[in-house]
Protein backbone atom coordinates (compact mmCIF):
# COMPACT_ATOMS: atom_id res chain seq x y z
CA UNK A 1 0.00 0.00 0.00
CA UNK A 2 1.34 3.55 -0.48
CA UNK A 3 2.21 5.35 2.41
CA UNK A 4 1.43 9.03 3.34
CA UNK A 5 4.71 11.52 2.97
CA UNK A 6 6.08 13.31 5.02
CA UNK A 7 8.06 16.25 3.60
CA UNK A 8 10.31 18.78 4.52
CA UNK A 9 10.51 22.68 2.71
CA UNK A 10 13.28 24.37 2.59
CA UNK A 11 13.32 28.17 1.34
CA UNK A 12 16.52 28.90 0.75
CA UNK A 13 17.71 32.56 0.05
CA UNK A 14 21.41 33.06 -0.80
CA UNK A 15 22.07 29.77 -0.08
CA UNK A 16 21.17 29.44 3.29
CA UNK A 17 18.21 27.85 4.70
CA UNK A 18 14.93 30.65 5.91
CA UNK A 19 11.60 30.10 7.14
CA UNK A 20 9.08 33.23 6.98
CA UNK A 21 6.18 33.42 9.69
CA UNK A 22 3.13 34.17 7.37
CA UNK A 23 5.64 35.22 4.51
CA UNK A 24 7.62 37.72 6.68
CA UNK A 25 10.22 38.23 9.05
CA UNK A 26 12.93 35.64 7.93
CA UNK A 27 15.13 33.95 9.96
CA UNK A 28 18.44 31.77 8.80
CA UNK A 29 18.25 28.37 10.01
CA UNK A 30 21.12 25.70 8.47
CA UNK A 31 22.91 24.93 5.70
CA UNK A 32 20.25 23.63 2.94
CA UNK A 33 22.97 20.60 2.15
CA UNK A 34 23.20 19.34 5.77
CA UNK A 35 19.60 19.69 6.41
CA UNK A 36 18.45 17.98 3.12
CA UNK A 37 21.03 15.13 4.40
CA UNK A 38 19.17 15.11 8.22
CA UNK A 39 16.30 15.14 7.09
CA UNK A 40 16.85 12.10 4.60
CA UNK A 41 18.93 10.28 7.75
CA UNK A 42 15.56 11.06 9.84
CA UNK A 43 12.91 9.25 7.12
CA UNK A 44 11.59 12.23 5.22
CA UNK A 45 9.94 11.03 2.16
CA UNK A 46 10.59 13.56 0.02
CA UNK A 47 12.34 17.32 -0.08
CA UNK A 48 11.40 20.64 -1.18
CA UNK A 49 13.88 22.85 -1.83
CA UNK A 50 12.24 26.63 -2.86
CA UNK A 51 14.24 29.41 -4.07
CA UNK A 52 13.15 32.92 -3.09
CA UNK A 53 16.64 34.59 -4.37
CA UNK A 54 16.02 37.81 -6.45
CA UNK A 55 19.63 37.93 -7.51
CA UNK A 56 21.26 36.61 -10.36
CA UNK A 57 24.31 35.77 -8.20
CA UNK A 58 21.56 34.24 -5.64
CA UNK A 59 20.74 31.68 -8.20
CA UNK A 60 23.61 30.90 -9.49
CA UNK A 61 24.40 29.88 -6.10
CA UNK A 62 21.12 27.76 -5.41
CA UNK A 63 21.85 25.72 -8.15
CA UNK A 64 25.10 24.87 -6.99
CA UNK A 65 23.18 23.99 -3.80
CA UNK A 66 21.24 21.94 -5.26
CA UNK A 67 23.72 20.01 -7.22
CA UNK A 68 25.66 19.40 -4.31
CA UNK A 69 22.20 18.35 -2.66
CA UNK A 70 21.39 15.60 -5.34
CA UNK A 71 24.61 14.24 -5.48
CA UNK A 72 24.50 13.14 -1.53
CA UNK A 73 20.85 13.00 -1.15
CA UNK A 74 18.95 10.32 -2.52
CA UNK A 75 15.38 10.62 -2.09
CA UNK A 76 13.22 12.69 -4.40
CA UNK A 77 13.80 16.62 -4.39
CA UNK A 78 10.99 19.24 -6.05
CA UNK A 79 12.01 22.44 -6.66
CA UNK A 80 10.17 25.82 -6.53
CA UNK A 81 10.71 29.41 -6.99
CA UNK A 82 11.02 31.60 -9.59
CA UNK A 83 10.02 29.06 -12.49
CA UNK A 84 8.56 31.15 -14.98
CA UNK A 85 10.08 29.62 -18.16
CA UNK A 86 10.66 26.38 -19.95
CA UNK A 87 14.30 27.36 -19.08
CA UNK A 88 14.21 27.34 -15.93
CA UNK A 89 12.89 23.82 -15.53
CA UNK A 90 15.88 22.73 -17.73
CA UNK A 91 17.85 25.16 -15.22
CA UNK A 92 17.05 23.50 -12.29
CA UNK A 93 16.19 19.60 -13.85
CA UNK A 94 19.91 19.67 -14.88
CA UNK A 95 21.21 19.79 -11.24
CA UNK A 96 19.08 17.32 -9.95
CA UNK A 97 15.23 18.62 -9.09
CA UNK A 98 13.06 15.08 -9.58
CA UNK A 99 9.86 17.77 -10.15
CA UNK A 100 9.40 21.12 -10.40
CA UNK A 101 6.85 23.55 -8.73
CA UNK A 102 5.42 26.04 -10.35
CA UNK A 103 3.29 29.04 -8.55
CA UNK A 104 3.28 32.35 -10.11
CA UNK A 105 4.72 31.43 -13.44
CA UNK A 106 1.87 29.89 -14.11
CA UNK A 107 -0.27 32.45 -12.99
CA UNK A 108 1.62 35.16 -15.61
CA UNK A 109 1.97 32.57 -18.30
CA UNK A 110 -0.91 30.41 -18.66
CA UNK A 111 0.56 27.81 -21.10
CA UNK A 112 3.55 27.13 -19.19
CA UNK A 113 2.05 24.02 -17.20
CA UNK A 114 0.67 22.65 -20.50
CA UNK A 115 4.16 23.09 -22.43
CA UNK A 116 6.12 21.56 -19.65
CA UNK A 117 3.83 18.69 -19.25
CA UNK A 118 4.71 18.11 -22.72
CA UNK A 119 8.27 18.54 -22.17
CA UNK A 120 8.83 16.47 -19.25
CA UNK A 121 5.75 14.56 -18.72
CA UNK A 122 3.04 15.21 -15.60
CA UNK A 123 4.43 13.51 -12.91
CA UNK A 124 7.23 16.40 -13.12
CA UNK A 125 4.85 19.25 -12.89
CA UNK A 126 3.79 20.10 -9.74
CA UNK A 127 1.19 22.88 -9.03
CA UNK A 128 2.31 25.63 -5.83
CA UNK A 129 -0.83 27.44 -5.13
CA UNK A 130 -1.09 29.68 -1.95
CA UNK A 131 -4.88 29.95 -1.54
CA UNK A 132 -6.60 32.56 0.93
CA UNK A 133 -10.47 33.23 2.03
CA UNK A 134 -11.44 36.37 0.18
CA UNK A 135 -14.95 37.36 0.05
CA UNK A 136 -16.21 33.72 0.82
CA UNK A 137 -14.35 32.09 -1.49
CA UNK A 138 -10.48 30.46 -2.28
CA UNK A 139 -8.77 33.27 -3.80
CA UNK A 140 -5.07 32.38 -5.45
CA UNK A 141 -2.36 35.04 -4.49
CA UNK A 142 0.71 35.34 -6.39
CA UNK A 143 4.50 37.19 -5.14
CA UNK A 144 4.63 34.52 -1.99
CA UNK A 145 1.04 35.49 -1.19
CA UNK A 146 1.51 39.29 -1.15
CA UNK A 147 -0.81 39.70 -4.51
CA UNK A 148 -4.34 38.98 -4.78
CA UNK A 149 -5.04 37.98 -8.70
CA UNK A 150 -9.08 37.50 -8.19
CA UNK A 151 -8.81 33.87 -9.60
CA UNK A 152 -10.94 31.24 -7.64
CA UNK A 153 -8.64 28.56 -6.28
CA UNK A 154 -10.61 25.43 -7.42
CA UNK A 155 -11.11 26.53 -10.90
CA UNK A 156 -7.42 27.62 -11.02
CA UNK A 157 -6.65 24.02 -9.50
CA UNK A 158 -8.24 22.16 -11.55
CA UNK A 159 -7.57 24.11 -15.03
CA UNK A 160 -3.74 23.29 -14.22
CA UNK A 161 -4.00 19.76 -13.27
CA UNK A 162 -6.00 19.89 -17.21
CA UNK A 163 -3.31 21.31 -18.69
CA UNK A 164 -0.88 18.81 -16.88
CA UNK A 165 -0.25 19.56 -13.37
CA UNK A 166 0.57 15.66 -11.83
CA UNK A 167 0.45 16.99 -8.10
CA UNK A 168 -0.85 19.88 -6.30
CA UNK A 169 0.95 21.48 -3.37
CA UNK A 170 -2.12 23.41 -1.58
CA UNK A 171 -0.63 25.92 0.96
CA UNK A 172 -3.21 28.09 2.89
CA UNK A 173 -2.33 31.35 3.74
CA UNK A 174 -4.77 31.61 6.84
CA UNK A 175 -2.85 28.90 8.50
CA UNK A 176 0.29 29.37 7.22
CA UNK A 177 2.70 30.21 10.57
CA UNK A 178 -0.04 30.17 12.83
CA UNK A 179 1.07 26.57 13.91
CA UNK A 180 -2.49 25.86 14.87
CA UNK A 181 -3.37 22.79 12.45
CA UNK A 182 -3.45 22.39 8.60
CA UNK A 183 -6.54 24.17 7.20
CA UNK A 184 -8.79 21.11 6.28
CA UNK A 185 -11.62 22.65 4.68
CA UNK A 186 -9.60 24.20 2.32
CA UNK A 187 -7.78 20.83 1.72
CA UNK A 188 -10.95 18.77 1.50
CA UNK A 189 -12.51 21.41 -1.25
CA UNK A 190 -9.16 20.99 -3.44
CA UNK A 191 -9.40 17.05 -2.92
CA UNK A 192 -12.57 16.22 -4.16
CA UNK A 193 -12.16 18.62 -7.45
CA UNK A 194 -8.45 16.75 -8.56
CA UNK A 195 -7.46 13.36 -9.34
CA UNK A 196 -3.28 13.93 -8.87
CA UNK A 197 -1.67 14.20 -5.35
CA UNK A 198 -2.55 16.82 -3.09
CA UNK A 199 -0.24 17.99 -0.80
CA UNK A 200 -0.80 19.78 2.36
CA UNK A 201 0.82 22.63 3.69
CA UNK A 202 0.65 25.68 5.83
CA UNK A 203 -0.35 25.13 9.42
CA UNK A 204 1.24 22.46 10.79
CA UNK A 205 2.34 23.05 14.97
CA UNK A 206 2.66 19.66 16.27
CA UNK A 207 2.86 15.95 15.37
CA UNK A 208 -1.22 15.27 16.36
CA UNK A 209 -2.01 17.57 13.53
CA UNK A 210 -0.35 15.49 10.58
CA UNK A 211 -2.66 12.79 12.41
CA UNK A 212 -5.90 14.69 12.43
CA UNK A 213 -4.61 16.23 8.60
CA UNK A 214 -4.81 12.35 7.30
CA UNK A 215 -7.57 11.02 9.50
CA UNK A 216 -9.90 13.64 8.16
CA UNK A 217 -8.44 13.54 4.50
CA UNK A 218 -7.23 9.86 3.58
CA UNK A 219 -6.99 10.96 0.40
CA UNK A 220 -4.34 13.28 0.91
CA UNK A 221 -0.82 12.34 -0.10
CA UNK A 222 1.50 14.27 1.47
CA UNK A 223 2.08 16.86 4.41
CA UNK A 224 4.82 19.43 4.30
CA UNK A 225 6.30 21.76 7.33
CA UNK A 226 9.08 23.65 7.37
CA UNK A 227 9.44 25.94 10.99
CA UNK A 228 8.71 22.85 13.06
CA UNK A 229 10.97 20.43 11.69
CA UNK A 230 13.79 22.86 11.34
CA UNK A 231 13.34 23.77 15.01
CA UNK A 232 13.18 20.28 15.93
CA UNK A 233 9.68 20.90 17.67
CA UNK A 234 8.39 17.94 15.46
CA UNK A 235 11.00 15.19 15.07
CA UNK A 236 10.00 12.94 11.80
CA UNK A 237 10.82 9.35 13.22
CA UNK A 238 8.52 10.04 16.36
CA UNK A 239 5.61 12.26 14.04
CA UNK A 240 6.02 8.39 12.14
CA UNK A 241 5.90 6.24 14.79
CA UNK A 242 2.42 8.35 15.94
CA UNK A 243 1.14 8.03 12.93
CA UNK A 244 1.57 4.10 12.80
CA UNK A 245 0.14 4.18 16.11
CA UNK A 246 -2.95 5.61 14.34
CA UNK A 247 -3.10 3.16 11.94
CA UNK A 248 -1.61 5.85 9.06
CA UNK A 249 0.33 4.12 6.76
CA UNK A 250 4.06 5.61 6.58
CA UNK A 251 7.33 4.49 5.45
CA UNK A 252 9.89 3.11 7.81
CA UNK B 1 33.23 -0.09 -16.18
CA UNK B 2 28.73 0.56 -16.30
CA UNK B 3 27.33 2.66 -19.04
CA UNK B 4 24.25 4.63 -18.76
CA UNK B 5 22.60 5.09 -21.84
CA UNK B 6 22.09 8.44 -23.13
CA UNK B 7 19.10 9.17 -25.54
CA UNK B 8 17.86 12.39 -24.95
CA UNK B 9 15.14 11.62 -22.25
CA UNK B 10 15.41 12.70 -18.76
CA UNK B 11 17.75 13.62 -16.08
CA UNK B 12 20.74 11.08 -15.49
CA UNK B 13 22.65 13.45 -13.15
CA UNK B 14 21.15 11.86 -9.78
CA UNK B 15 21.14 8.18 -11.43
CA UNK B 16 25.33 8.70 -12.21
CA UNK B 17 25.11 9.90 -8.57
CA UNK B 18 23.73 7.53 -7.23
CA UNK B 19 25.70 4.63 -9.02
CA UNK B 20 28.63 6.30 -8.23
CA UNK B 21 27.75 6.52 -3.82
CA UNK B 22 27.58 2.45 -4.64
CA UNK B 23 31.17 2.66 -6.14
CA UNK B 24 30.56 1.88 -9.60
CA UNK B 25 32.36 3.43 -12.19
CA UNK B 26 30.31 5.00 -14.50
CA UNK B 27 30.19 6.90 -17.75
CA UNK B 28 27.11 8.53 -19.39
CA UNK B 29 27.45 7.55 -23.08
CA UNK B 30 25.45 7.05 -26.86
CA UNK B 31 28.38 5.94 -28.20
CA UNK B 32 27.64 2.27 -29.99
CA UNK B 33 31.51 1.83 -28.89
CA UNK B 34 31.38 2.58 -25.33
CA UNK B 35 28.03 0.83 -24.65
CA UNK B 36 29.42 -2.67 -26.36
CA UNK B 37 32.18 -2.12 -24.24
CA UNK B 38 30.42 -1.51 -20.74
CA UNK B 39 30.33 -4.42 -18.77
CA UNK B 40 26.36 -3.42 -18.05
CA UNK B 41 24.27 -1.29 -19.19
CA UNK B 42 21.09 0.63 -17.44
CA UNK B 43 18.23 2.32 -19.99
CA UNK B 44 17.02 5.06 -18.21
CA UNK B 45 13.82 7.52 -19.13
CA UNK B 46 11.51 9.82 -17.92
CA UNK B 47 8.25 11.00 -19.78
CA UNK B 48 6.35 9.69 -22.61
CA UNK B 49 6.36 5.77 -24.44
CA UNK B 50 6.10 7.05 -28.55
CA UNK B 51 8.81 9.76 -27.59
CA UNK B 52 11.33 7.86 -25.89
CA UNK B 53 11.05 4.32 -28.17
CA UNK B 54 11.07 6.86 -31.14
CA UNK B 55 14.22 8.44 -29.95
CA UNK B 56 15.98 5.01 -29.16
CA UNK B 57 14.94 4.07 -33.23
CA UNK B 58 16.35 7.10 -34.58
CA UNK B 59 19.73 6.91 -32.91
CA UNK B 60 20.02 3.51 -33.27
CA UNK B 61 20.57 2.24 -29.77
CA UNK B 62 17.49 0.00 -30.10
CA UNK B 63 19.65 -2.21 -31.97
CA UNK B 64 22.96 -1.68 -29.76
CA UNK B 65 20.62 -3.11 -27.17
CA UNK B 66 19.17 -5.72 -28.41
CA UNK B 67 22.26 -6.96 -29.34
CA UNK B 68 24.11 -6.54 -26.12
CA UNK B 69 21.12 -8.16 -24.64
CA UNK B 70 21.21 -10.37 -26.80
CA UNK B 71 25.09 -11.49 -26.38
CA UNK B 72 24.10 -11.68 -22.87
CA UNK B 73 25.18 -8.08 -21.26
CA UNK B 74 23.41 -7.39 -18.15
CA UNK B 75 20.49 -4.86 -18.62
CA UNK B 76 18.72 -2.81 -16.05
CA UNK B 77 15.61 -0.40 -17.36
CA UNK B 78 14.37 1.89 -15.14
CA UNK B 79 10.94 3.84 -14.88
CA UNK B 80 10.05 4.43 -18.86
CA UNK B 81 13.55 2.56 -19.17
CA UNK B 82 11.79 -0.58 -18.03
CA UNK B 83 8.43 0.03 -19.98
CA UNK B 84 10.74 0.07 -22.96
CA UNK B 85 11.77 -3.81 -22.57
CA UNK B 86 8.33 -4.97 -23.07
CA UNK B 87 6.20 -4.88 -26.84
CA UNK B 88 4.13 -2.86 -26.65
CA UNK B 89 2.79 0.33 -24.99
CA UNK B 90 -1.12 2.12 -25.37
CA UNK B 91 0.50 5.36 -23.58
CA UNK B 92 -0.92 8.13 -26.60
CA UNK B 93 -1.22 5.56 -28.85
CA UNK B 94 -0.18 2.44 -29.51
CA UNK B 95 3.72 2.35 -29.69
CA UNK B 96 6.15 -0.49 -30.32
CA UNK B 97 9.01 -1.17 -27.80
CA UNK B 98 11.96 -3.08 -27.84
CA UNK B 99 10.60 -6.47 -27.35
CA UNK B 100 13.09 -7.88 -25.03
CA UNK B 101 10.40 -8.96 -22.63
CA UNK B 102 7.06 -10.01 -23.01
CA UNK B 103 4.04 -8.03 -21.98
CA UNK B 104 2.26 -4.51 -22.76
CA UNK B 105 2.12 -1.36 -20.82
CA UNK B 106 -0.94 0.03 -19.99
CA UNK B 107 -2.77 2.74 -18.54
CA UNK B 108 -4.05 2.41 -14.92
CA UNK B 109 -6.93 4.61 -15.83
CA UNK B 110 -9.84 2.37 -14.88
CA UNK B 111 -7.67 -0.78 -13.60
CA UNK B 112 -7.70 0.41 -10.73
CA UNK B 113 -9.99 1.89 -8.16
CA UNK B 114 -11.47 6.14 -9.51
CA UNK B 115 -10.41 6.99 -5.85
CA UNK B 116 -7.36 6.46 -6.25
CA UNK B 117 -5.25 9.28 -7.26
CA UNK B 118 -3.03 9.06 -10.62
CA UNK B 119 0.22 8.87 -10.98
CA UNK B 120 1.22 6.48 -8.49
CA UNK B 121 3.15 8.84 -6.88
CA UNK B 122 4.99 8.18 -3.33
CA UNK B 123 6.71 5.37 -1.69
CA UNK B 124 5.52 1.35 -1.53
CA UNK B 125 6.31 -1.50 -0.42
CA UNK B 126 7.49 -4.48 -2.71
CA UNK B 127 6.25 -7.91 -2.98
CA UNK B 128 8.66 -10.30 -3.98
CA UNK B 129 7.28 -12.91 -6.95
CA UNK B 130 11.22 -14.06 -7.57
CA UNK B 131 12.36 -13.67 -4.20
CA UNK B 132 15.48 -14.94 -5.57
CA UNK B 133 15.90 -12.23 -8.19
CA UNK B 134 19.59 -11.31 -7.69
CA UNK B 135 18.75 -7.77 -7.34
CA UNK B 136 17.23 -8.26 -4.04
CA UNK B 137 20.29 -9.29 -2.37
CA UNK B 138 20.09 -7.09 0.28
CA UNK B 139 16.85 -5.84 0.75
CA UNK B 140 13.59 -7.92 2.07
CA UNK B 141 9.98 -8.10 1.12
CA UNK B 142 8.59 -5.10 1.98
CA UNK B 143 10.99 -2.51 1.66
CA UNK B 144 9.65 0.77 0.38
CA UNK B 145 10.81 2.41 -2.63
CA UNK B 146 9.74 5.50 -4.81
CA UNK B 147 7.08 4.81 -7.70
CA UNK B 148 5.93 8.03 -10.22
CA UNK B 149 4.01 6.55 -12.91
CA UNK B 150 0.61 6.33 -14.67
CA UNK B 151 1.19 3.43 -16.95
CA UNK B 152 2.43 -0.25 -15.80
CA UNK B 153 3.16 -3.39 -17.25
CA UNK B 154 0.46 -6.25 -17.67
CA UNK B 155 1.18 -9.78 -19.20
CA UNK B 156 4.80 -10.18 -17.81
CA UNK B 157 4.03 -13.26 -15.90
CA UNK B 158 7.11 -14.54 -17.54
CA UNK B 159 9.97 -11.72 -15.99
CA UNK B 160 7.24 -10.43 -12.88
CA UNK B 161 9.98 -10.40 -10.26
CA UNK B 162 8.12 -7.76 -7.75
CA UNK B 163 4.53 -6.07 -7.40
CA UNK B 164 3.45 -2.99 -5.41
CA UNK B 165 -0.32 -3.05 -4.31
CA UNK B 166 -1.89 0.08 -5.54
CA UNK B 167 -5.56 -0.83 -5.66
CA UNK B 168 -3.86 -3.19 -8.13
CA UNK B 169 -0.99 -5.50 -8.27
CA UNK B 170 1.06 -3.49 -10.16
CA UNK B 171 4.60 -4.75 -11.61
CA UNK B 172 7.45 -3.40 -10.01
CA UNK B 173 10.28 -4.98 -10.68
CA UNK B 174 11.19 -7.64 -13.82
CA UNK B 175 13.51 -9.94 -14.36
CA UNK B 176 14.28 -12.88 -17.28
CA UNK B 177 18.00 -13.74 -17.67
CA UNK B 178 20.28 -10.84 -18.04
CA UNK B 179 17.04 -8.13 -18.81
CA UNK B 180 16.35 -6.32 -15.38
CA UNK B 181 13.75 -3.41 -14.97
CA UNK B 182 12.16 -1.56 -11.86
CA UNK B 183 9.39 0.74 -12.25
CA UNK B 184 10.36 2.83 -9.40
CA UNK B 185 13.11 5.15 -9.02
CA UNK B 186 16.22 3.13 -6.74
CA UNK B 187 18.16 6.18 -6.97
CA UNK B 188 15.65 7.88 -5.21
CA UNK B 189 14.81 4.92 -3.68
CA UNK B 190 16.77 5.87 -0.31
CA UNK B 191 19.20 2.89 1.30
CA UNK B 192 17.16 0.49 -0.32
CA UNK B 193 17.44 2.07 -3.83
CA UNK B 194 21.35 2.30 -3.26
CA UNK B 195 21.25 -1.16 -2.24
CA UNK B 196 19.18 -2.62 -5.30
CA UNK B 197 21.42 -0.33 -7.30
CA UNK B 198 24.50 -2.09 -5.77
CA UNK B 199 23.38 -5.48 -6.63
CA UNK B 200 22.84 -5.09 -10.19
CA UNK B 201 26.38 -3.46 -10.15
CA UNK B 202 28.02 -6.72 -8.12
CA UNK B 203 25.89 -8.95 -11.12
CA UNK B 204 28.56 -11.88 -12.35
CA UNK B 205 29.45 -10.74 -15.82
Amino acid sequence: MITKRIIPCLDVKDGRVVKGVNFLGLADVSSPVKLAQFYSDCGADELVFYDITASAEGRALFTDILRETASQVFIPLTVGGGINTIDDFDRVLKCGADKVSVNSGAIRNPSLIQEAAKKYGNQCVVLSCDVKRVDGEFRVFAKGGREDTGLEAIAWIKSCVAAGAGEVVVNSIDTDGVRQGFDLPMLEAVCAAVHVPVIASGGAGSAEDFVTLFQTIPDLSAGLAASIFHFGEVEIPALKRMLREHNIHVRD
Amino acid sequence: MLAIIDYGVGNLFSLRCSLEKVGAEVVVSRDPAVLRQAEKLILPGVGAFGDAAEKLRASALDRVILQEAADGKPLLGICLGMQLLFETSEEYGTHQGLGLLRGRVVSMEGRIPASLPIPHMGWNALHFQQPACPLFSGIQEGDFVYFVHSYYAVDCADSLAATAQYGADLTAAVAQGNVYGCQFHPEKSGRIGLQILKAFCDLEV
